[in-house]
């Protein structure tokens, strides 16, 4: 087990070097000049020389990147173009948001899609069954955005214009000044994000449930009188939910993907939002510092994942 | 050869074996017609329903993307054209479907149905060009990896982790902010960050045919590294080739749509149903008709496409458990 650990880390290491190398030479070395863009559309030829003095960008580009990343290691990330505002508080002050949405969705998608695949797979080619596989390709052709919209129009508006206001129609709340509120302002981000990912869940564990169902040990547990409810909850679902985790480290990058757009059609003002609203404003700093900010977190989230998984299946730790 | 167990002519009654038995037996062998593989699939599929069904929507889109200047005549109505008088109403918001605006008219007073024809031809060409590269350069690198194993496979297949293990998004949203949005810089991001997952599987599935016997009849023969690759091992991955074309389509589509919806990908005037429905979420209190058509276009289509998908996984490999069968 140690091993493994240390192996993993070591290439999760080796991605991020790989990453911010990829991030600096997008940045700082391909073909264009960042401190034209940075010092804006009118600057002058001397003030685009002092940007480029302040920036280092005069220097090797080797001294460049090891100083680059040598402010990454100790947080700095410089300061937004607008405002000038330190990038760390400027992230800090959206993390919340994106964090509220994402685990929020992250619940939901889960125990819908394992439940939803659970309730298919009691009763394969049934009724259950038929409706649960409908659903889950439909919300897996479903664009997250669309789905975003029509939540929108059905759920917000229609509802609202029948005198029914159930859902606000965009906006954040903190989740200190008004729990509810905050809740209620999420639900439909919630269903947004968590709707299109929880289908691929549902006939992933519909799958491996099937799978599972068909093993002798199962037999036994059934002819020992247990009741089938405990048959499948206890016995089955158990180890149908190795292929689940394998898939939820996968699907942390799309989550971080989803919340973008969803944050976006909801009016969240979240790192997505921010992100976007970056790249309208050239604000290089801020895009720089999400991005490497997202790849910590999924390639940290994934070494976890992995080691949930190791511990699970005890085989994968000799691969 | 494979024989359809099908064609064999059903016997009724049991009787023992005598002479003219035999006789008949050698007629009908003489009727059983060898199937390949390919010809099982095709037969499955064209009695497929969900498969018909969803060739006949794809092929339905596909039209009305290529013929949309023919739309465009047919209701008078020019792509860019816009209508403030006949489009808008007294407040300037768009009017809804009627006898001259099928679909309805958009924010700037121009038909939505011209628009929807046209956005087509942007999700298609994103989706057809965006996969065919990811599973073109996915099935080299697979095969590359997997044929020679040891330290190129190593490399080939480290490289392809860490690509799966970018936040895919964002890094097409950066890309896009330093070379801006066009069709070609979307369709050039959505390759790139496709065509490792093909690159996996391929690589998995080279593993296993390399120690093969007729890969290693061939080898005895003499034959060149590139010979057993392409002309030995090829072959008998055109199948993965083929279903994951057809499933990575629709996720192209759906990428290329998400990035005009964010403004990072085709840019307006060029209608793609990602910037209609971009246009249309300013709107959507006042003209459903405005996200409901772009939308319904783009649903059909990526539904259409994950349904034929697994339809022809279903026919090519009957091993993998079919999602949905009507």
């Amino acid at each position: 087990m140690g091993a493994f650990i240390i192996r993993r880390a070591l290439f999760g290491i080796l991605v991020l070097w790989i990453i911010s190398v990829v991030v600096f030479v997008m940045f700082f070395v391909a073909p264009h000049d960042v401190a034209r863009l940075l010092a804006g559309r009118q600057a002058n030829q001397a003030e685009i020389d002092a940007v480029r003095r302040s920036l280092g960008l005069d220097r090797p580009i080797l001294d460049q990147y090891i100083s680059w990343v040598w402010k990454l290691l100790h947080g700095d990330l410089g300061y937004s173009y607008r405002g000038s505002v330190p990038v760390r508080d400027l992230l800090a002050s959206r993390l919340p948001v994106t964090a509220s949405l994402a685990f929020g969705a992250a619940i939901i998608w889960l125990l819908l899609g394992v439940s939803a695949g659970v309730l298919a797979s009691v009763r394969p080619r049934k009724i259950a069954d038929r409706v649960v596989t409908f659903l889950a390709l439909f919300f897996y052709s479903m664009p997250t955005f669309l789905l975003g919209l029509l939540l929108l129009y059905f759920a917000f508006y229609k509802l609202y214009t029948a005198g029914l206001p159930l859902f606000p129609g965009g906006g954040y709340v903190n989740l200190s000044e008004d729990p509810l509120g905050w809740a209620n302002h999420l639900i439909l981000p919630w269903f947004t994000l968590a709707l299109v990912t929880a289908a691929v869940y549902s006939r992933l564990t519909r799958g491996s449930m099937l799978d599972v169902l068909g093993e002798d040990y199962i037999r036994t547990a059934r002819s020992k009188g247990i009741s089938e409810k405990r048959v499948v909850l206890r016995h089955a679902l158990r180890s149908a939910l190795t292929p689940v985790v394998t898939q939820f480290g996968i699907d942390l990058g799309a989550l971080l993907g989803g919340a973008i757009i969803t944050e976006n059609v909801f009016g969240l003002p979240g790192l997505g939002q921010l992100a976007v609203q970056s790249i309208f404003n050239q604000n290089l700093p801020v895009i720089i510092a999400i991005v490497v900010i997202a790849s910590v977190f999924i390639v940290v989230a994934n070494i976890g994942v992995d080691l949930v998984y190791a511990f699970l299946d005890p085989r994968v730790r000799l691969t | 050869m494979t024989v359809n167990p099908g064609v064999v002519p059903q016997r009724s009654t049991v009787r023992a074996v005598d002479d003219r038995d035999l006789e008949e037996l050698g007629e009908a062998a003489a009727e059983i017609q060898g199937r390949s593989p390919w010809q099982l699939a095709w037969v499955q599929l064209s009695h497929d329903r969900v498969a018909i069904a969803s060739s006949i929507v794809i092929a339905l889109i596909t039209l009305a993307a290529v013929f949309a200047p023919l739309i465009a005549r047919l209701v008078g109505h020019g792509l860019a054209d816009q209508y403030p008088y006949s489009a808008l109403n007294g407040y300037g918001l768009p009017v809804g479907p009627s006898k001259t605006f099928l679909f309805g008219a958009d924010d700037l007073g121009r038909d939505v149905m011209v628009r929807v024809a046209y956005g087509g031809r942007v999700s298609l060409i994103a989706g057809v060009v965006a996969s065919g590269v990811a599973v073109i350069v996915g099935g080299i690198v697979g095969l590359v990896a997997g044929y020679f194993g040891t330290v190129v496979d190593t490399a080939l297949s480290r490289f392809m982790d860490v690509i799966l293990a970018f936040p895919l998004l964002l890094f097409a949203i950066a890309l896009v902010a330093i070379v801006g949005p066009s069709l070609t810089v979307t369709i050039a991001v959505i390759a790139f960050f496709s065509w490792a997952v093909v690159g996996r599987i391929i690589r998995g599935q080279t593993l296993s045919l390399r120690e093969k016997e007729f890969v290693e009849a061939a080898r005895s023969l003499g034959a060149s590294d590139l010979r057993i690759m392409f002309v030995d091992i090829l072959p008998n991955l055109v199948a993965p080739l083929i279903v994951y074309t057809t499933l990575l389509i629709p996720a192209s589509i759906v990428f290329e749509a998400t990035l005009s919806f964010l403004g990072l990908g085709v840019v307006p005037p060029t209608p793609s149903w990602g910037n209609m429905l971009s246009d249309a979420e300013a709107y959507y209190k006042v003209a459903w008709w405005f996200v409901i058509f772009p939308g319904a276009a783009l649903l059909l289509t990526t539904l259409a496409f994950n349904l034929l998908g697994d339809s022809v996984r279903d026919a090519l490999d009957p091993r993998y458990a079919r999602l949905f069968k009507a």
